[in-house]
């Protein structure tokens, strides 16, 4: 079959930033598929919690300060994320380097913080179900930040290397910037089950 | 900073059409050798290896089918003793739906939407060739562990407490569950690129509008797929938690629940019929025009029945649950959201119908078997609406009337058409046409041969007949209708085996197909057959539903691409406007590494959870280095 030129794409940008970006909508899908884990982990133990006599199972609710420090850090951490986001979109490469050393360090206080949560639960994951499925959330959600760790220092290598400054990586540290915002989106709900429900 | 902006680079304009596809064969192709082959990230290449392999399952499935079928050929006969007989159905069902129906659905997918879209790879090459690898090791891992006696025999669904630490010791349910996280790990794979190829890759000029049907069913699976597979992953990884770190989901001594297991399973397991099932109504809905000469009856209706089955899949799992003791209120909900999935079904059969009443059907192969799907899905559909009511189903629940039900629905909705989808894309895949006389034979001795084995099961399920049980007294009233089924069965399996042997020899001896041996209007067709590494020599521009017209000579294209790199065209969501010129990944051993990381860290956390954290460690370093840039003119923005 012969070609009949009708369009010219020369003058196109050779990549594109957000939605434009193939990878801006490969992270919303997996953000997707996150999400529906966690609604699901969520919709269990609220369906153990409706089958239960009493809520805690026989345990006291988990201490309050080392969930509620951990949660007024991820929601800290929004500022300079967006602030990250921002000078990645415009191409301010100095700021962007300093930006993803501070979000790694934000990224590793809530590592530390979650170690005492998991001794503040006052419950193991094998003494019955209200221990396992406090676990699994609060594992879920630590598996969450914690590749989002790694991922932010192999970026932050990234842009202190020869390939830092080109379009696809300013994007990558965008998208980057989203996912962090989803891992601390979807703990609110967490913390309001672990925390709150706990307590009713 | 834009590297290269101004630097002059080669482009796809004022060169011959020769040189133009020499400089392309040069930057698509991948490298000859084992390591070539390994490296490769062709969407055609991953799929057709995807679709060899899902086949090698059906066979492996199919040959368990007929050791089940020889067992009960006759009364307390003694072929499989009781143990061997509940892994091979165990075997049987997780070989068809986990390594067979799923993947061969995705595979066609990612075979065909980015041909049919007109774009050069999948989104997510890399990640692609990863998935594959993937699934096939999780395929390995199952069959190997048959072949070591240690095969799961816990049924396809693994119900708790019988797949519990209580009442499966040893290791044979851990590898069923790990099994689903390969399996499920490549389809969310797929699923993604599939999402993002049809968002973002689509030819100029393909607005919503005009996306071919195919390409709309595979979008919607690949949002079912999104949505559904994290409930397996979910109850799969805590049903190992349960078994490994005595954790208490599903143990109601300390307040976890068997039932729970059963919600989280169904509510993967109901939509998953539908990703098997809606990518069939997609093939029907392409390959039938071109066998009718008219263009498809009601594309928007059946573009809506697609995405309206794909939401109320959602909300239909607990129909599987009838007999466990529901509130009556739910039993009525779900009966109800049960029978009005027929509507959306219904539409779909009357378009199809309407489509064949208006035009001249020319009887070739693939027509056949969308004519034997038609009829044997609609029988099926039947039966699922009887099972849909409550009373109905407590009679029948367990017995073989619902697995003749749900041979119904899954061979006939779904083999049937794939099949067909078979004959019909073979030229394109091969380059060569399957035999006709062959493909007349696979029919009759398949329909022929499924109707007669499956449809004595619904009189049997009637006689009341369970399912799985490994032989029975020659005092029930079976024996006759079993060695019927039995015998059936061969005829069926006969089908097949032509059908193979076609596929093997047509692949050699074929008659040479051309680009477009079924005059077919959407864009795979204006390519070569099979097509180049590159897949267009330049991007088609799409102005209508049906962008191929019979006897047209040219074809409208986009110009302005670089040549020396991987690129393709990234266009807007709705209208398909063109974004940008974005690159496509080159090949690339890390995928391959990367999932032999994954298989040794999931392998070896059905032994000890200290795998997750020492197995992580070589995931993240073959991650690293997929991801890292090479400095390459791909990498260029």
């Amino acid at each position: 079959m012969k070609d009949r030129i009708v369009l010219d794409a020369s003058a196109l940008p050779m990549h594109g930033m957000g939605a434009a970006s193939p990878t801006w909508w490969a992270t919303c899908a997996f953000m997707l598929i996150e999400g529906s884990g966690f609604a699901l982990a969520l919709a269990v133990y609220l369906y153990l919690m409706s089958l239960a006599p009493s809520w805690p199972m026989e345990a006291p609710p988990p201490d309050l300060w080392a969930g509620t420090w951990l949660t007024l850090m991820l929601i800290a951490s929004v500022v300079p994320n967006v602030l990250v986001s921002r000078w990645a979109h415009r191409r301010d490469l100095r700021k962007v380097q300093v930006g993803l050393v501070v979000m790694t360090m934000l990224g590793i206080i809530p590592l530390v913080l979650r170690a005492f949560e998991f001794t503040k639960l006052h419950i193991r994951w094998d003494d019955n179900a209200y221990g396992s499925i406090v676990w699994m959330l609060l594992g879920l959600h630590t598996t969450h930040i914690l590749t989002d760790v790694v991922d932010t220092v192999v970026l932050a290598c990234l842009m202190f290397s020869r390939h830092a400054d080109n379009t696809r990586r300013y994007g990558d540290v965008q998208d980057n910037c989203m996912y962090w915002n989803f891992v601390v989106v979807a703990w609110l709900p967490l913390y309001g089950c672990i925390y709150g429900l706990a307590r009713l | 900073m834009t590297r290269d902006q101004g630097a002059r680079v080669p482009l796809d304009v004022d060169i011959s059409d020769a040189e133009l596809e020499r400089q392309l064969k040069e930057t698509w192709s991948s490298k000859p050798g084992l390591w070539g082959a390994i490296s490769t990230v062709d969407h055609k290449v991953v799929a057709g290896r995807y679709i060899a392999t899902a086949f090698v399952f059906l066979i492996l499935g199919g040959l368990l089918a007929m050791a089940m079928r020889l067992q009960l050929s006759q009364p307390e006969a003694r072929f499989i003793n009781p143990d061997r007989y509940n892994q091979i159905f165990t075997m049987h069902g997780s070989t068809m739906m986990f390594l067979f129906a799923v993947p061969v659905m995705e595979a066609m997918a990612a075979y065909l939407v980015p041909l049919m879209v007109g774009t050069r790879n999948i989104a997510f090459p890399r990640l692609n060739a990863f998935s594959y690898w993937i699934f096939l090791f999780g395929g390995i891992l199952l069959w190997v562990a048959f072949a070591l006696d240690t095969a799961p025999d816990v049924g396809w669904f693994a119900y708790v407490p019988l797949a519990g630490p209580q009442y499966a010791p040893g290791k044979r349910a851990d590898l069923w569950a790990q099994m689903i996280t390969f399996t499920e790990v490549a389809a969310l794979a797929v699923a993604v690129e599939i999402a993002v190829t049809v968002f973002k890759q689509r030819a100029p000029g393909m607005s919503l509008d005009r996306i071919p049907v195919l390409v709309w069913a595979m979008l919607v699976m690949s949002f079912l797929v999104i949505m559904a597979m994290p409930a397996i992953m979910f109850s799969s990884t805590t049903l190992i938690l349960d078994r490994l770190v005595g954790t208490h989901f599903y143990n109601p001594a300390e307040g976890g629940d068997a039932l729970l297991w059963q919600h989280l399973f169904w509510f993967f397991g109901h939509p998953e019929v539908y990703i098997i099932f809606l990518p069939a109504v997609g093939m029907v809905s392409t390959i039938l025009p071109a066998f009718v000469g008219r263009p498809l009856f009601g594309y928007m209706l059946l573009v809506m029945a697609l995405i309206t089955t794909g939401v109320l899949s959602f909300g239909l799992w607990v129909h599987h649950m009838f007999t466990v003791g529901l509130p009556r209120v739910g039993e009525s909900f779900f009966t109800a959201s049960s029978m009005s999935i027929a509507v959306p079904a219904g539409i779909q059969i009357f378009c199809w119908l309407a489509t064949l009443w208006a035009g001249k059907p020319v009887y070739k192969t693939p027509l056949l078997f969308i004519l034997g799907f038609i009829v044997t899905f609609v029988m099926g559909g039947m039966t699922g609406v009887m099972v849909a009511s409550v009373p109905f189903d407590t009679q029948v629940h367990d017995t073989y009337f619902v697995v003749a039900h749900f041979h119904y629905v899954l061979i006939g909705g779904a083999v049937f058409p794939l099949i067909a989808a078979v004959y019909y894309w073979f030229p394109k895949m091969t380059g060569r046409m399957m035999s006709e006389r062959l493909g007349r034979w696979s029919f009759w001795l398949i329909f022929c041969g499924f109707h007669l084995t499956f449809f004595p099961m619904h009189i049997l399920g009637l006689w009341g007949m369970p399912r799985r049980i490994y032989t029975y007294q020659p005092e029930l009233p079976w024996t006759s209708l079993n060695l019927f089924v039995s015998l059936s069965a061969l005829v069926l399996a006969g089908g097949f085996l032509v059908f193979f042997v076609n596929a093997i020899r047509s692949r050699r001896n074929g008659l040479p197909a051309g680009s477009n041996p079924w005059g077919a209007a959407t864009l795979e067709w204006a390519t070569s057959s099979p097509p180049p590494p590159y897949n267009f020599r330049r991007i088609p521009v799409v102005s209508s539903l049906d962008p191929l017209t019979p006897g047209e000579n040219e074809l409208p294209v986009v110009a302005g691409l670089r040549t020396d790199r991987r690129e393709l065209l990234v266009t807007s969501v709705v209208e398909a406007l063109p974004q940008a010129r974005e690159s496509s990944t080159t090949d690339s051993v890390w995928p391959f590494w990367a999932a032999v990381a994954t298989s040794v860290m999931l392998v070896w956390s059905i032994f000890t959870p200290w795998a997750v954290v020492w197995g992580s460690i070589p995931v993240a370093i073959t991650l690293i280095g997929w991801f890292w840039p090479k400095g390459s003119p791909e990498d260029e923005s």
